[in-house]
C-alpha cells in the first residue's frame, strides 16, 4: 500500500467530518423541533458519497435519494442553504418547498433529493441522454440504496442506460437494509453488482467504509464513463449507524451488528491510517474539527435567521413563472 | 387549405417540430421502425434518424423518466405512450417527478416535456386499451392536459405544447386518427389556455372535448332540426380549465350539458358541473346535465361497448331532460 498524500487525506477527512458534524447537529435540531418531517441521516455512510464526489467535476450532475444531505454538501451546495432548507425557510436551497428529502441546487447540478425509491434512476438516465445528444462530456452520478434494486425502475433504467451507452455512474449504497428489511429477506439474488452486470453494465463491489477504496473505484468508473465507456456501476458496501429516520426503534437488527460496523467507522479508519503515516496529529485534527464546527455554527445561525415565505406565494412554482406562476 | 387526416396532421406537427428545433426528439414504443402503433410517426425515422426518432424498450417508467431527465438537461422531448392505460406504468414519473419537480425544487427544475398518448374507446379493444383517464391527469397541479379534437388542433397544438416550459400531456382519441378535415396550413400555434366555441347557439351549452366533439356536434345538428339552438364548447385543455369561456357561455344560454367519455364519478365532467354551479348558479334555468361512459371497464362486444359510450341519442335526451317545451 503506497502512502497517502497527507494533504489529500486530510481533505477527505474534513469532507467526511463536514457531513458527519452537520448531521449530528441536525439530529439535535430535530429533537428541538427546529427540523420536522422525515430526517434520514447518512452517519456511517459518508465515505461513499465523499469518494465518488471527489471524482466529479462541477458540471457533472448528481441525482440522489432522501438520504442526500451529504451528497448535496459534497457537490458544492453551501451548508447554510442546506440547513435553511431543513428549517423550511425561503433561504433554503429549495426555497423551503422541499425539506430534508428534496435538496435541489441547479448551480451545482444537484437534482434532488428523490423520495420515491428507484424514482431517480430514470431521471438520471435522461440527464445522461441529454448530454449524449448534445455531445457534452458530462457524467451523471445516480445514488440509490440497495432497496431500489427491487423496483422495476431499477431494471428498466439499467437496461436503457446500457442499451444506449449513456454516461451514467450508478452508485448503489448497499447499507444492507431497505428501511427495516434486510437484503436477504427481500432479494433472491443478493449480489447486487451481478444484477447490474446482467445488463452488460460493468459493475464491481467496493468496501465503502474505506474512502480511499471508494475514490479509486470511482476514479476508474468516472474516467470510463466520461470517455464514452457507457454506464458503470459501483456497489458501495456500507452501513447506516443510526436509525432509518428519526422514528425507528431498530427492532430489525442486533446491537452487536451495529457495534461491529461502528468499529469500521470510515472517519476513524481514515484518521488512523493518516496518523500511522504521520499525516495527522492531534493538532491538525483539532484544526479540522474547529473549521467544521465553525461552518456548522454559521449554517445554523443562517437558518435561524431565515425568513418564512409569505403565504400569498403559496401556489408559486406549480407552473413556471413566465406563464403566470399561479395554480392552474 | 388542404384535406388531410388527424393522423397526418399530427405527423406534420411532429415533423415540423423535429425540423425546427434540434432539441426536439421523439421517443416511445415502436415510434421508429414500426412507424408508430397508430401510424402517426410513419416515415419520421427515415427522415430524422434513430437518435431523434427513438424506439424504446417496453419500459414506460424508464422512458418517461428519461424524457423528464432529458428535459431537465435542456432537450425538448416528445414521449409517446401507446395508450393511456399503459401510462399507468409511468404514473410515478408523471406524478412524482414531472408534475412535482418544479415546486419541490423551489422553482429551479422546470420540465419542458410533451407526453402524447392515445385515449378512448370505440374500437373493441376492451378494458385495458380503451379508457379515458385524461380527467384523472387533470387533477394534478403542475401538469397541463390538452386534447386536440380537430385536424387543425392536431396540427397546431403541439408547437404551443413544446413552447410551454412545463410538462404537457397531449391526448389523442384513437377514434380520431382517421378523421378527415380541411387543414388550415397557416393557422400557427393554438392558444391552449382557451377553450373554443365550435358552434354558436342560444338555448343550451354543450361542453365537451376530444373524441366526443363529433358526437356533440352531430347532436347539436339534430337538436337544431327540433328547434333547440345549442352552443358547443370544445374545452381543448382540461387543465387549466378555461372558466371564462365555459361560464360565459352558460351565463348566456342558461342551460348546460357536459359530455365526457370518462366515467361519471369523480370525473372532469363533475369538476365542470361544480364550477358552473359555483360560478353561474343564478343564471341557470335547469340543473347541469351530464353524459358520461357507463361505470364499467370497457367491454369487448360491440353492442355493449356502444351502449357504454356517450352517443348522439344520449346527448339529445340529456338536453331534452333540461325542461325544454317543444
Amino acid at each position: 500500500m503506497s502512502p497517502l498524500d497527507p494533504k489529500h487525506g486530510r481533505h477527505l477527512l474534513e469532507q467526511m467530518l463536514r457531513v458527519r458534524r452537520m448531521e449530528e447537529r441536525c439530529a439535535e435540531l430535530y429533537t428541538q423541533s427546529k427540523i420536522r418531517g422525515f430526517l434520514h441521516l447518512y452517519v456511517g455512510e459518508e465515505a461513499a458519497a465523499t469518494g465518488v464526489m471527489e471524482q466529479l467535476l462541477p458540471d457533472d450532475a448528481v441525482v440522489a435519494t432522501y438520504r442526500e444531505h451529504g451528497h448535496a454538501l459534497l457537490k458544492g451546495t453551501p451548508m447554510t442553504a442546506i440547513l435553511a432548507e431543513m428549517y423550511g425557510v425561503a433561504e433554503g436551497c429549495s426555497g423551503g418547498r422541499g425539506g430534508s428529502m428534496h435538496l435541489f441546487d441547479m448551480e451545482h447540478r444537484v437534482y434532488g433529493g428523490n423520495a420515491i425509491v428507484g424514482g431517480g434512476l430514470p431521471v438520471a438516465v435522461g440527464l445522461a441522454l441529454a448530454d449524449q445528444l448534445a455531445g457534452r462530456e458530462r457524467v451523471t452520478a445516480c445514488f440509490f440504496g440497495e432497496g431500489a434494486v427491487a423496483e422495476g425502475e431499477f431494471h428498466e433504467s439499467m437496461n436503457l442506460a446500457a442499451l444506449w451507452d449513456l454516461p451514467v455512474l450508478f452508485c448503489c449504497e448497499n447499507n444492507l437494509y431497505a428501511m427495516g428489511t434486510a437484503l436477504a429477506r427481500s432479494e433472491s439474488e443478493t449480489d447486487i453488482a451481478a444484477k447490474a452486470a446482467a445488463y452488460e453494465v460493468p459493475a464491481w463491489p467496493v468496501d465503502a467504509m474505506d474512502v480511499l477504496a471508494v475514490e479509486r473505484a470511482a476514479a476508474r468508473a468516472v474516467t470510463a464513463v466520461r470517455n464514452g465507456g457507457g454506464p458503470h456501476f459501483l456497489e458501495l458496501r456500507t452501513y447506516r449507524f443510526r436509525a432509518h429516520s428519526m422514528f425507528d426503534p431498530e427492532r430489525y437488527r442486533d446491537k452487536a451488528e451495529v457495534k461491529s460496523w461502528r468499529e469500521r467507522d470510515p472517519i476513524d479508519l481514515l484518521a488512523a491510517r493518516l496518523r500511522g503515516e504521520g499525516g495527522l496529529d492531534d493538532g491538525s485534527l483539532a484544526a479540522i474539527e474547529e473549521r467544521v464546527a465553525a461552518e456548522v455554527e454559521a449554517a445554523v445561525a443562517f437558518a435561524e435567521a431565515g425568513t418564512l415565505e409569505p403565504l400569498d406565494t403559496l401556489t408559486r412554482h406549480v407552473v413556471s413563472e413566465p406563464t403566470g406562476g399561479l395554480v392552474r | 387549405m388542404s384535406t388531410t387526416t388527424y393522423r397526418e396532421a399530427m405527423r406534420d406537427a411532429l415533423r415540423a417540430a423535429l425540423r425546427d428545433d434540434d432539441r426536439v426528439f421523439l421517443m416511445g414504443e415502436d415510434v421508429g421502425a414500426y412507424g408508430g402503433c397508430f401510424g402517426v410517426s410513419l416515415g419520421l425515422l427515415e427522415e430524422f434518424g434513430p437518435e431523434r426518432v427513438r424506439d424504446t424498450p417496453l419500459s414506460e417508467a424508464a422512458f418517461v423518466g428519461a424524457g423528464i431527465g432529458a428535459a431537465l438537461g435542456g432537450m425538448r422531448p416528445i414521449v409517446e405512450i401507446m395508450t393511456v392505460n399503459f401510462s399507468l406504468l409511468a404514473l410515478d414519473q408523471i406524478m412524482n417527478n414531472a408534475a412535482t419537480l418544479l415546486h419541490m425544487s423551489g422553482g429551479q427544475c422546470n420540465v419542458p416535456i410533451v407526453i402524447r398518448m392515445t385515449t378512448g374507446a370505440g374500437r373493441q379493444l376492451a378494458a385495458q386499451h380503451s379508457h379515458s383517464l385524461e380527467g384523472w391527469y387533470a387533477h394534478i397541479p403542475g401538469l397541463r392536459v390538452i386534447v386536440p379534437a380537430t385536424v387543425d388542433d392536431a396540427r397546431w397544438m403541439l408547437q404551443t405544447a413544446l413552447d410551454d416550459p412545463d410538462p404537457v400531456l397531449l391526448f389523442e382519441h384513437g377514434g380520431l386518427y382517421g378523421l378527415k378535415g380541411e387543414l388550415r396550413d397557416d393557422l400557427g400555434p393554438v392558444d391552449i389556455d382557451r377553450a373554443v366555441v365550435r358552434r354558436s347557439g342560444t338555448d343550451v351549452t354543450l361542453i365537451t372535448y376530444g373524441g366526443t366533439l363529433g358526437t356533440v356536434l352531430a347532436a347539436a345538428d339534430e337538436l337544431a332540426a327540433g328547434g333547440i339552438d345549442a352552443e358547443v364548447v370544445d374545452l381543448r385543455t382540461l387543465r387549466p380549465l378555461d372558466d371564462e369561456t365555459i361560464l360565459g357561455s352558460v351565463a348566456r344560454t342558461h342551460r348546460a350539458v357536459v359530455v365526457d367519455e370518462g366515467w361519471r364519478s369523480g370525473s372532469i365532467s363533475a369538476e365542470i358541473s361544480a364550477r358552473i354551479t359555483e360560478g353561474v348558479f343564478y343564471d341557470l334555468d335547469a340543473p347541469v346535465g351530464r353524459v358520461c361512459s357507463a361505470e364499467v371497464p370497457m367491454p369487448y362486444a360491440r353492442h355493449l361497448e356502444e351502449a357504454a359510450l356517450p352517443g348522439v341519442g344520449d346527448v339529445i335526451r340529456a338536453v331534452e331532460e333540461l325542461g325544454f317545451r317543444g
